[in-house]
């Protein structure tokens, strides 16, 4: 089977800085894989790499079997990113606005047809938000936000889903039923790249985990990572020998 | 006009339940664990304040915001049917439906006790400024919650050096185009270097953003001040507005970009929305965000240059910022957004010229005047305990 995503010997600095350096990774259908490293150890930047947001100093990422950067079935994918609530605080966007726009890319230019408001109704009852489809979504708590966030990505049919610290300022309980959440899409088949910076919730729930900081210090199944001392190379030092299992 | 465009018509299913059968038939949505848990409404929420609109806002647009906005679309049309009419007035047809114009602003000015509406460059320039007042909010919604508000009066002062350098060329040569024509062109031209100045720079920095205001402004001060002596005309009504500046040219040039504007907003609504709303997530959707910012501030640049003629290069922005800023403060919903600016942008532009045709002041002030009386009545109404837009 085709992986979701391939990347091999891809490195990218900001200016003189190294953010990534020769990360090597395949990411399989059906995986949910948990990215981890320590504050600015380039896990957003990787992240961004394989979505297409950034072009590598020099390597190759393939996107469903296509080079990133012809990748154009945007529709396959589903971004959560760090910064998407900050617009919710100000701007008037109820929750199914939120949601309809995972079907914009399926209706371009067109109008939402009827099987794209079924999409959109049924990832509102996925996430167990109908309640609240027409509340401002900055009303929401940060959980719920997220989860309109899953649903904007479930509504688009995505076949991957990127989220990047989706549970920051979200309180335990709401984070534990989130993360079963994922836990259940990832069951249903969507693959899921999950940053987070609590390793416990990460171990838990992740089937893969890759360990970053500029170089990758460790990608493969949860257990081999949890025998491993990739954690404390990882934060712990920088500029050890890269240990990598497949 | 009498379109239904996107943002007016699909809310078909914002009354909508959800299909049950679709929910039912999703086996996550059944076995799903967390079913039922994390959507009680904890008690860490924040909460909502329920505003005027909060109602109508859970069957979309509330009955009269579309009665507003049929109105507003009536009179737009009534409107720019007399600026097509007069153009055409030598057509036997036309010049008597100009003439109909002329004798229902007779009948006006009796009841009013004015000496306007008789006048056909009055209707002009109330026909320029109504669709000012409907165009300037349909950009500006974008605008001000892409945090980009002052990017209009940015264009205003590129869009003045255009007005600089068509002087000077109309001096100087035998070229005879119009100025506004010339401030389109520069305009248009000053979008795009915005544009590529953001993709450059810090996205729409507040540095990349005061020195296209600044240089363009200097450019048009300089222009004018080497071509003085050379040409008559006087930029004040460019930089100020005047009640009986806008020329039939201008009013018809007005009604084209109206009609620009309306249909690429109508056409990319989405697109325009999502990255507004999450610039990142549409980029990784594949959407041709660069192309997209690139038609918002082109069509930024259209507007500000139809703007310019009623409310002067000073004070273009406010018209993009003030409606909106206002309907933030009462909406629930972007498409209530869109549609509470254009009420509140319609009530700005009437409102001034009434202000001043019964005071004989400047309409521009008049209007941000207005405008701004109707941002302090939302942010009373609203009860100003929601977190009001920031306007950067």
């Amino acid at each position: 089977m085709t992986d979701v995503a391939h990347l091999e010997n891809v490195t990218f600095s900001y200016g003189e800085q190294p953010a990534v350096t020769d990360v090597t990774l395949s990411i399989g259908a059906g995986e949910f894989l948990g990215l981890i490293g320590p504050n600015g150890s380039g896990k957003t930047t990787l992240l961004h790499l394989l979505l297409g947001l950034l072009e590598p100093d020099s390597g190759r990422i393939e996107l469903f079997g296509q080079p990133v950067s012809s990748f154009d079935q945007g529709e396959r994918i589903g971004y959560v990113s760090q910064g998407a609530t900050d617009r919710a605080e100000t701007m008037p966007v109820t929750v199914r606005e939120v949601v309809r726009m995972g079907r914009f890319a399926h209706a371009g230019h067109s109008r939402l047809s009827e099987e794209d408001r079924t999409a959109v109704d049924a990832a509102l009852a996925t996430v167990d938000i109908v309640n609240l489809a027409e509340r401002r979504i900055g009303s929401l708590s940060g959980g719920q936000r997220q989860r309109a966030y899953i649903a904007r990505a479930l509504a688009s049919e995505a076949d991957l889903l990127a989220l990047d610290e989706p549970t920051v300022g979200v309180d335990a309980e709401s984070r534990d039923a989130f993360y079963k959440l994922l836990a259940s899409l990832n069951e249903r088949g969507i693959t899921i790249v999950l940053i987070e910076h609590d390793i416990g919730v990460v171990t838990d729930r992740a089937d893969h985990i890759a360990c970053l900081n500029t170089h990758l210090y460790h990608h493969g199944d949860t257990e081999s990572f949890v025998e491993s001392d990739a954690l404390a190379d990882a934060y712990g030092a920088s500029g050890r020998i890269v240990q990598h299992h497949h | 006009m009498s379109e239904p465009t996107e943002f007016e018509t699909d809310d078909a299913s914002t009354d909508e339940q959800p299909k049950s059968g679709r929910a039912d038939s999703d086996p996550t949505a059944d076995s799903d664990p967390t079913s039922g848990r994390d959507t009680h409404t904890t008690g860490n929420e924040p909460t909502t304040r329920r505003g005027p609109t909060t109602e109508a806002s859970a069957t979309g647009i509330s009955l009269i915001q579309r009665i507003g906005l049929a109105a507003t679309v009536v009179l737009a049309i009534v409107l720019t049917g007399f600026v097509v009419a007069y153009w055409l007035r030598s057509y036997p047809l036309l010049g008597d439906v100009a003439t109909q114009y002329v004798y229902a602003g007779q009948h006006m000015d009796r009841l009013l006790g004015t000496n306007v509406f008789r006048h056909p460059v009055m209707w002009q320039s109330v026909a320029t400024a109504v669709l000012v007042g409907i165009v300037a909010p349909l950009v500006g919604v974008f605008l001000v919650h892409r945090e980009m508000a002052l990017i209009g009066e940015t264009l205003a002062h590129t869009a003045f050096a255009g007005v600089a350098v068509g002087l000077l060329l109309g001096a100087t040569t035998d070229w005879q185009a119009s100025l506004l024509l010339s401030a389109l062109v520069v305009g248009i031209g000053g979008a795009l270097a915005v544009q590529w100045l953001a993709e450059r720079t810090d996205a729409y920095g507040d540095v990349a953003i005061a020195i296209m205001l600044t240089g363009s402004f200097a450019v048009g001060t300089l222009v004018i001040s080497y071509g003085r002596g050379l040409t008559a005309v006087n930029v004040e009504e460019y930089l100020f507005g005047n009640l009986a500046f806008v020329t039939g040219e201008g009013a018809r040039l007005m009604v084209v970009l109206t009609i620009f504007v309306v249909i690429g907003v109508a056409s990319t609504y989405k697109q325009l929305l999502f990255i507004t709303f999450d610039e990142q997530a549409a980029r990784v959707a594949r959407l041709n965000v660069r192309g997209y910012n690139a038609l918002l501030v082109v069509m930024t640049a259209v507007v500000v240059v139809g703007a310019m003629q009623v409310l002067g290069v000073i004070l273009v922005a406010g018209m993009l910022v003030i409606p909106v800023a206002a309907a933030t403060q009462l909406a629930e919903s972007f498409r209530e957004t869109l549609s509470l600016s254009i009420l509140f942008g319609q009530a700005a532009v009437l409102g001034g010229y009434a202000l001043a045709i019964s005071q004989s002041l400047p309409p521009g002030g008049s209007i941000i005047v207005v405008g701004i009386a109707c941002y302090l009545f939302a942010i009373g109404w609203s009860g100003s305990s929601r977190r009001g837009v920031q306007i950067h």
